[in-house]
């Protein structure tokens, strides 16, 4: 297993011990990395390995069977629920399908955290919000709903929601599914826009080989039959340096293989 | 015209076996059983190698794959080798690609072959802990109730109004209907055994005091379920698929005070107000047959029906309706949070939270009217 170790940056998330599962169902074993800030982290793997279901253990959907996730040295299960409320405030989140309230205008939906978190007024959340949705390319569709608009658009729009707060750090669950290679494109230089300039820490879960090299800094990687992870750092580093066979089928989409491991 | 799929043998060797494939093996045509081939086999000496010859093949599809399937599974059994050389290429791709290498290792589907007591036991537990997830659910509801009475809830007023618009004035027409009928009903039913004594004026009886003191409250209870408690349902269980609840979830905002507690406010302001209205609307069917069919004067009924209804039934049937509106909100509420993350989850959920709520309701009437007994209400 190789590992990226870098003490000069800050450790912002660290995952220790972690298994995770269903009811009586282990999904992974023994997870262990860390996040640091201003990473563009990338949880990949193959289809069905438990991505999604690791980033619903790290922002608290889902409790671990074992093992603790760490915030800033803060152990996240650990604490009273109203603590993890505070934590969870600092987080946005792009979920796969954008899972906008469907019941509320675009506008609303990114309104809702700046009204639950934040005092101020009706003028400034206003410009907030036509400011972030025109940070993600959808100023002037303030007024739609979901249903009006198509599925890229809807996440973009999530986009928007999850920046709402600032956060420090931003998940994404698969972004570039179901999007055109351009809007997935687009999507990627946003994500790289805002590590840069905000040095906001980025969980992106994805299998996209273009999206997973152009953006991440640091990565881990499930493998479902091993039920844990088999590599942990830069992808573009896995790719050259890795001899994990499984490793280098996925991340040349299984056109080299490494023989006699 | 197909050709019959056919399968001949031959030994080149006392170890090696052959199996020639000839005419087109299609689905639906007549083909050679795997026995035939494991008859072959135990048939004189030990067989130690299988090799195949399709020079007298046609046509083929996934008929000869299952088939060959067998053949390997059972030489692999058997310990022996299958040469798949004399296949045709694509075959054996096709076959390499079903083989069990490929498959994922180790998975096993939660719901195989359990006995008969496991089953029971297993039934038992879900009963257990589905007792305990709607115990927690009312918990949870009462607490969000309570933060609404310190001013605390977090929910959204516009929602609270939209809710109660749908619940109460698009709810009149279907009520007025179904109350209007069952008013109707009931003094159809009674005037024929009241004719019997001539007292067909103590129509208004029944009918007043069947529609308000309990009728005009289930019969409202029983629509809500149906109409009010399926769509709470289908909502927040649409909601739990396209995981809008998980991002409420995350962001630290309890689904529970943003979308269960208006959603239950709503059903209970406007289950008695429904109520008074089917009482009234029940009452005017009975009149209606009262008039047309048994000569009373409107008049006649009117005061007859004002002497026989007490307060006392209409506190009676707006309390069943106050409670029934709980249940209902519960029920299509819980459904609806407990649902899974698929669109057959959505439909089971709306169906359970319909059954649960017409159950609850029969159970509910059946407590209260035995209390009412039992205290002399």
């Amino acid at each position: 297993m190789e590992e990226k170790k870098d003490f000069q940056k800050e450790v912002k998330i660290e995952v220790r011990d972690l298994d995770m599962g269903y009811g009586s169902f282990v999904l992974m074993r023994n997870l262990n990395f860390t996040i640091n800030k201003g990473d563009v982290f990338i949880i990949m793997g193959g289809s069905g390995c438990g991505k999604s279901t690791l980033l619903k253990v790290i922002v608290g959907l889902l409790q671990p069977l074992r093992g603790q996730v760490f915030y800033d040295g803060v152990n996240f299960w650990a604490t009273e629920p109203q603590d993890r409320d505070r934590i969870m405030q600092r987080f946005g989140i792009l979920y796969q399908s954008g899972a906008l309230w469907s019941s509320m205008t675009l506008a609303e939906n990114v309104t809702l955290p700046l009204e639950q978190y934040t005092t101020l007024s009706k003028d400034k959340i206003g410009e907030l919000v036509s400011l972030k949705l025109s940070l993600v390319g959808l100023g002037g569709f303030e007024e739609f709903y979901p249903s009006e608009i198509s599925g890229g658009m809807k996440k973009r729009a999530g986009l928007a929601r999850a920046m709402a707060l600032d956060p420090d750090i931003l998940f994404f669950d698969e972004p570039s599914a179901g999007l055109d290679p351009v809007s997935a494109r687009l999507l990627d230089d946003l994500i790289i826009e805002l590590s840069e300039s905000l040095r906001t820490t980025i969980v992106v879960v994805t299998h996209e080989l273009q999206s997973i090299f152009a953006i991440g800094t640091n990565s881990v990687f499930l493998d479902a039959d091993a039920k844990t992870m088999i590599a942990s750092g830069d992808p573009k580093r896995l790719l050259a340096e890795s001899k994990d066979p499984k490793v280098i089928r996925f991340l040349t989409r299984g056109e080299k293989t490494v023989y006699g491991q | 015209m197909l050709s019959k799929g056919e399968l001949t043998f031959s030994r080149p060797s006392a170890a090696t076996v052959v199996i020639h494939f000839s005419g087109d093996w299609k689905l639906g045509n007549a083909l050679p059983q795997a026995s035939d081939i494991q008859k072959e086999l135990e048939t004189g000496t030990k067989v130690h190698q299988v090799s195949f010859d399709t020079q007298g093949l046609k046509e083929w599809d996934s008929s000869i794959l299952t088939f060959l399937i067998k053949v390997t599974e059972y030489c692999t059994n058997n310990n022996i080798r299958a040469d798949k050389e004399g296949l045709p290429l694509g075959i054996q791709k096709l076959l390499d690609l079903a083989s069990q290498e490929y498959q994922r290792k180790g998975i096993t589907h939660g719901v195989s072959h359990k006995s008969f007591f496991v089953k029971v036991a297993d039934v038992a537990f879900d009963f257990i802990r589905s007792s305990k997830e709607m115990i927690t659910f009312i918990g949870e509801a009462f607490l969000a109730f309570l933060k609404l009475l310190r001013g605390k809830a977090n929910f959204r007023r516009s929602d609270l109004f939209t809710i109660i618009q749908d619940t109460g004035a698009q709810s009149l027409p279907i009520v007025s209907l179904i109350s209007a009928l069952v008013g109707l009903i009931l003094a159809f039913i009674a005037s024929i055994q009241l004719q019997l004594f001539g007292a067909q004026i103590y129509v208004a009886d029944v009918v007043g005091i069947g529609m308000v003191r309990v009728m005009g409250a289930i019969m409202t209870g029983i629509i809500m379920a149906g109409r009010t408690g399926a769509s709470f349902a289908a909502q927040l269980g649409t909601m739990q698929v396209n995981e809008e609840i998980d991002a409420l979830k995350t962001l630290g905002i309890s689904p529970m005070e943003f979308l269960v507690l208006p959603r239950m406010l709503a059903l209970v302001l406007m289950m008695p107000l429904l109520c008074l209205y089917a009482d009234l609307m029940g009452v005017l069917g009975g009149m209606f047959v009262g008039v047309t069919m048994l000569d009373l004067n409107v008049i006649e009924y009117y005061h007859q029906t004002k002497a026989a209804v007490t307060l006392t039934h209409l506190w009676v049937g707006l309390f069943h309706s106050a409670v029934f509106g709980v249940l209902v909100a519960l029920s299509g509420c819980l459904r609806g949070m407990q649902c899974g993350r698929s669109a057959s989850a959505v439909g089971y959920a709306t169906t359970s939270a319909v059954v649960t709520g017409i159950v609850s309701i029969v159970l509910a009437t059946a407590i209260i009217t035995f209390s009412c007994q039992v205290l002399g209400i």
